[in-house]
């Protein structure tokens, strides 16, 4: 359901990101002014098209449609030229242009094609709804193919690279009061985790572990702190490390409810005094060091599950 | 299974950002204002009832997978936190009601909480 949603906004985005130029036909089947129009069919026939731009001294003066020819078959006059028949009034779009352009031009005047020209006035190629829908096609095919590629790439790492033991270290910085970013080095370490196809659950412990760490280096900190995951095939180890001001007692920070955040703080949500027990919760092992006037370690270790560890030999 | 989106319609609250992600099924709901409360009960895919607005809430929501926050008591929240939710993908909705009548309502339509049969 959700899947479906997002793919509507994709191929809406698409359309505005993607140029005329880049889904346009480039080889366009052009005719002469002066080509009887027994001869328009013959070439329409022949190379399967519904229309072609006219031409004359390389400069475009129309578009003749198998519309048109029909019309001077009926009418008796097959053997009148091209420039008698076709449309001159000649709506055309810009080769760097957005494909809405085109989209919106298609659906408004009921047109089949339109001749694309380059800024400097020259026939450079057409484009019908058929090109559209081929162009969005093969550009979403591309995207998804990009982040199959990526995840690919990251879940093969640890059989990539040999080694007697592979690692993968991230790093992320944590700026002190700044609850605006409060979480993003926890997210960015779940997409990491989520692209090496570490499983569902681990992802999550993991997530929420470092989120309440990160929160904490936020909230406590004289100056911010790091956190710093190592990855293995085996299991994570997430470490929160600061440079002050320190836990009095390390037991007592532990115990649900225990909190020394300030009022302004807790007002937001935060310092509820469960951060320390909710990693305790979610992490397979936890090990705080601290001393107050000093720095505050703490490490966090997540096995990932059997059959779905990140992916090894 | 609802999805929020027919929670959104049945109970009129507004919906703030991410509205393509509102297809998804509410598999149940949590009410706290305390952070680290929701990261311990929250499950994947519950709505979350909330009078915090700032743009943590965003990021408990998004780590959690959580279909939506709906914040109470008409409170708006700030720019950051809209436009991270846009982003993020997390639905925000606002009600201009007490937690007590939002809960009670969604328990109206048959969102249940975690400890509940």
């Amino acid at each position: 359901m959700r899947r479906s949603a997002l793919e509507i906004t994709k191929s809406q985005e698409l359309v505005y990101e993607l140029k005329i130029g880049q889904v346009m036909t480039r080889e366009v089947v052009t005719v002469a002014a002066d080509t009887p129009m027994s001869q328009l069919k013959e070439i329409l026939r022949v190379q399967r098209i519904s229309g072609a731009p006219v031409l004359q001294d390389g400069r475009l003066i129309g578009v003749i449609s198998i519309e048109d020819l029909i019309k001077t078959l009926e009418a008796g006059r097959i053997e009148s030229t091209v420039s008698e028949s076709m449309t001159t009034v000649v709506e055309t779009v810009f080769d760097d242009e957005s494909v809405i352009q085109a989209v919106n031009k298609f659906a408004l005047r009921g047109f089949g094609r339109l001749p694309v020209v380059s800024r400097d006035g020259k026939l450079v190629g057409i484009i019908t709804q058929g090109d559209i829908v081929r162009g969005l096609l093969q550009q979403l095919d591309v995207e998804y193919h990009e982040e199959e590629i990526h995840r690919y790439r990251a879940s093969h790492i640890f059989e990539d690279i040999e080694s007697d033991q592979t690692g993968l270290l991230l790093r992320y910085k944590v700026l002190p009061r700044d609850f605006v970013h409060g979480g993003e080095a926890s997210s960015k370490l779940k997409r990491a985790l989520e692209r090496l196809g570490a499983d569902a659950q681990t992802i999550r412990r993991a997530g929420i572990a470092t989120y309440e760490a990160e929160t904490n280096l936020i909230i406590h900190t004289v100056s911010g702190g790091e956190i710093i995951a190592e990855i293995r095939p085996e299991r994570i180890k997430v470490t929160a490390i600061d440079d002050g001001p320190g836990i009095d007692d390390t037991d007592k920070a532990m115990e649900p409810g225990f909190s020394t955040a300030p009022d302004w703080i807790r007002e937001m949500g935060f310092g509820a005094g469960m951060g320390l027990s909710n990693i305790a919760v979610c992490a397979d092992q936890m090990r705080l060091s601290s001393k107050a006037g000093s720095g505050t370690r703490l490490e966090m270790s997540f096995h990932l599950q059997g059959g779905e560890r990140v992916r090894t030999r | 299974m609802r999805t929020l989106k027919d929670i959104a319609e049945e109970l009129n609250l507004s919906v703030l950002s991410a509205e393509h992600s509102l297809e998804r099924e509410v598999t149940g709901g949590y009410a706290s204002d305390l952070l680290s409360c929701a990261m311990a009960k929250a499950q994947d895919g519950n709505v979350w009832v909330t009078l915090q607005s700032h743009p943590n809430v965003v990021a408990v929501a998004a780590l959690l997978g959580l279909a939506g926050v709906i914040i109470g008591e008409g409170r708006t929240p700030e720019a950051a936190t809209v436009a991270k939710a846009d982003s993020e993908g997390v639905p925000l909705l606002v009600a201009p009601w007490t937690t007590f009548t939002i809960v009670a309502r969604l328990a109206a339509l048959g969102v249940t909480g975690l400890d509940q049969d």
